[in-house]
């Protein structure tokens, strides 16, 4: 008790020294969240994907078409359970300061193989019902304004001209990794609009059995090697990696900066304490002659040193915790369901814990060796 | 009078390690900024010397990306009869009708992760309209056959690129004839082949884009008036080097903001600090700043003298900074641009000018962390310090 009562008399001595060095590591450890989950959202991303979903793309490269025809020739292969297919449409909208992602889907077989995608059936009826009608993520709806049943126009840049669409529904994606800025709209508007043959951007096959995964993307390859269209089949989750990696090598940029910042912070703290240190030599002599031990000098400069490392990083750790749950943050739909991981919370707790060894060792140290008769010779 | 600079230097020196310590954070900080920015302008320059300001790009009315655009023989051919287009030293226009898509392919360090590579189809006049591009090694690939030239960007990081080699793609097996340099542009990170070949390979009777040089540089306007108000044309005329710049914009500034943000609140974690040192160092030499005062210095230089101080450690900081940033100028890396879904291939870019800016950031840090303790300095009741 009476030494819980001297450490933060200790701590109130140089209020500001101690605040300011309380907020310095409660920004590094802003900092340190923040980065470490910029590298866990685009991870998770990577990591999705239905068990049971194969992506099949045009083996030239994704940007080539794949023929309408292979629906039907994939639907019946043997442990395909149902067939879909999307297209990239590559629009702009306003003044396209705000970017985000268009798709015309077969609507039927696409949101039953999505049940991620999930909105009242009421909207998923008009949806089916009427060809030019579109559905929307919620936060999309929320960033423009927009109301059910308005008509949204976008101009193309992949297929030309002024497209528009009626809203006839909102979703709520049930999985924080599924984007809730997209817009989803019908591909049998996009074909009658076009006049185009028959064409679609890539398909989505869900399969009977997740272990059968390698076995069935094998046969849908083998299928189409010797046609003017060769497929590349893998896993969603495959598919969804391979767009994570584009990024390039994010975790080694964020894990530099993150050992950076963890770093300047680690001088600061370190320098307050030793100030601290420093000036209360005298009082440390005093403090041995009226009888207190060396281990308990020891535990109370490392106390100390502990209480300013956690108190910032609780402040630090759960501000980004809450801002980036409070402001719905997803970098305009980079990175879908950005929130700072249980992981990256544990990982800062260490962080505090190696500040406070690194700050308060060496203080507490000397502190506990003080030879008191010289140290008095100081005090006046 | 002012107080002399040295009296400064020597009390900073007297407590090394403190110094050094409040130093090297404000180093990190700098060496942070220095390194966001380098990146972000790496990239940008990447793209913004990929194109030529002598040279117009064609795209089709309305695409916003090479990718996305398409431009038909015909209008190729009525482009080349263009009189605002240069004719070069053959006597033929200087224009290139270029086929551009994007390929899949594997890393060499990764199986998994696929990387998309531009494959730009060129006619033969490109080698002279794009004119910042030479041949480094072996020859130009000839007409009609399947033969690439490959950039040199691209020849360390992938497989199959060496000269001589095979390279699949587009279900045709290509021989690598040369490599090209680029001036360090997004070009450097393509594969070049002859459009004809590539025509029937992916995408049919459709060229993406028409590059050409300008007869007059000076009438581009007129130039993209002409020809985007011609009734036989559905297409917009950019100045290449725009074109190209403007790819670079929305990734260019997300880096550049980040490093903003990052830095800013860095900054204001090693301002702390900085305030934390030189409070220290006026609590404990407040009998010398009253012997100071007493001996006729104007408040106004104690303040000076104090800023300066902490000005100094954060110029030593601020130049540790630079040196440990400097390493990483011309580090190669790569990303996505996502603008054109293409993956481009730049060096990071340390310039005098971020160095100065990173040196003039520190010591704005040093100021304003040495602000309020030189004032307390200042103000120091005289008769009470020197007690």
């Amino acid at each position: 008790m009476t030494h819980a009562r001297l450490v933060l008399a200790n701590l109130g001595r140089h209020k500001r020294r101690t605040v300011l060095t309380i907020l310095g590591v409660a920004l590094a450890l802003f900092l340190f969240a923040s980065l470490r989950t910029v590298v866990t959202t685009i991870a998770a991303t990577a990591e999705y994907g239905g068990a049971r979903r194969l992506v099949v793309t045009n083996a030239t490269g994704i940007v080539f078409p794949l023929p309408m025809a292979y629906a039907n020739r994939i639907q019946a292969l043997s442990g395909v359970h149902a067939v879909s297919w999307a297209s990239w449409f590559g629009g702009r909208y306003g003044d396209n300061k705000r970017f985000f992602a268009q798709f015309a889907v077969d609507p039927e077989s696409y949101l039953a193989l999505y049940p991620e995608i999930s909105l009242p059936e009421d909207q998923k009826e008009a949806f089916f019902q009427e060809r030019s009608s579109a559905i929307v993520g919620r936060r999309l709806l929320e960033v423009f304004g927009w109301r059910l049943g308005q008509d949204v126009t976008i101009q193309g840049t992949i297929f030309p001209g002024d497209w528009t669409f009626t809203i006839r529904g909102v979703y709520t994606p049930t999985d924080q990794v599924i984007n809730d800025d997209m817009l989803i709209f019908r591909s049998d508007y996009l074909d009658e609009r076009l006049g185009r043959p028959g064409i679609t951007g890539w398909y989505v096959v869900e399969i009977d059995d997740a272990d059968q995964a390698a076995a069935v993307s094998k046969a849908i390859d083998d299928l189409f090697r010797n046609s003017s269209a060769p497929t590349k089949t893998g896993t969603e989750q495959a598919f969804n990696a391979s767009f994570a990696t584009m990024w390039g090598n994010v975790e080694l940029l964020m894990g530099t900066i993150g050992m950076a910042v963890v770093f300047a912070i680690l001088m600061v703290s370190a320098n307050a304490m030793m100030m601290s240190a420093r000036d209360r030599t005298g009082e440390v002599a005093v403090l041995k002659t009226i009888g207190f031990s060396d281990r308990t000098l020891f535990g109370l400069v490392m106390a100390e040193a502990g209480i300013i490392a956690f108190t910032g990083a609780v402040l630090g750790l759960g501000s980004a915790t809450w801002l980036y749950r409070a402001t719905n943050f997803n970098a305009m739909g980079f990175l879908p369901g950005f929130q700072v991981t249980p992981r990256t919370l544990v990982l800062g707790g260490g962080v505090a814990l190696l500040l406070m060894l690194a700050s308060g060792l060496a203080p507490a140290i000397r502190a506990a060796r003080l030879p008191v008769v010289q140290a008095l010779r100081r005090v006046e | 009078m002012k107080i002399p600079l040295i009296y400064n230097v020597r009390s900073v020196l007297q407590r090394p390690l403190s110094t050094a310590l409040t130093a090297l954070g404000v180093g990190l900080v700098v060496a942070v900024f220095i390194g966001m920015l380098a990146l972000a302008n790496g990239f940008r320059a990447a793209l913004a010397r990929t194109g030529s300001p002598d040279n117009a790009l064609v795209l089709r009315r309305g695409a916003d990306s090479e990718l996305s655009s398409g431009v038909d023989r015909q209008t190729a051919s009525l482009l080349a009869a263009s009189p605002h287009v240069a004719i070069g030293a053959n006597g033929r226009p200087m224009l290139s009708p270029e086929v551009y898509v994007l390929i899949p392919l594997p890393r060499p360090d990764d199986t998994t992760a696929v990387a998309n590579v531009v494959v730009r189809g060129i006619s033969e006049q490109a080698w002279d309209v794009r004119a910042n591009v030479t041949v480094v090694e072996g020859r130009r690939p000839q007409s009609g056959r399947s033969e690439i030239c490959v950039g040199r960007n691209l020849v360390s990081r992938f497989a199959h690129t060496g000269l001589g080699e095979t390279l699949r793609f587009g279900s045709r097996d290509w021989t690598v004839v040369c490599h090209f340099a680029a001036g360090g542009s997004a070009f450097e990170s393509e594969i070049w082949g002859e459009n004809e070949q590539f025509m029937p390979v992916f995408r049919g009777e459709v060229f993406q884009v028409v590059s050409f040089r300008l007869r007059d540089p000076a009438g581009f306007d007129e130039a993209k008036r002409a020809l985007e108000a011609d009734q036989r044309l559905t297409v917009d005329v950019h100045r290449e080097t725009d074109f190209y710049a403007a790819q670079s914009a929305i990734l260019g500034s997300i880096l550049e903001i980040l490093a903003m943000l990052i830095t800013s609140i860095m900054a204001i974690g090693a301002v702390f600090g900085a305030v934390n040192t030189m409070y220290a160092a006026v609590a404990s030499r407040g009998p010398e700043i009253a012997v100071l005062l007493t001996l006729g210095f104007h408040p106004r230089s104690v303040l000076a003298s104090f800023l300066a101080e902490s000005a100094i450690i954060a110029l030593a900081g601020g130049v540790l900074g630079c040196l440990l940033a400097l390493p990483i100028n011309g580090v190669v890396t790569s990303t996505t641009n996502w603008a054109s879904f293409s993956e481009v291939a730049f060096s990071f870019r340390v310039t005098p000018r971020l160095l100065l800016a990173g040196v003039i950031f520190a010591v704005v840090m040093g100021v304003v962390g040495g602000f309020f303790p030189a004032r307390r300095a200042a103000r120091l009741p005289v008769v009470q310090a020197l007690r």
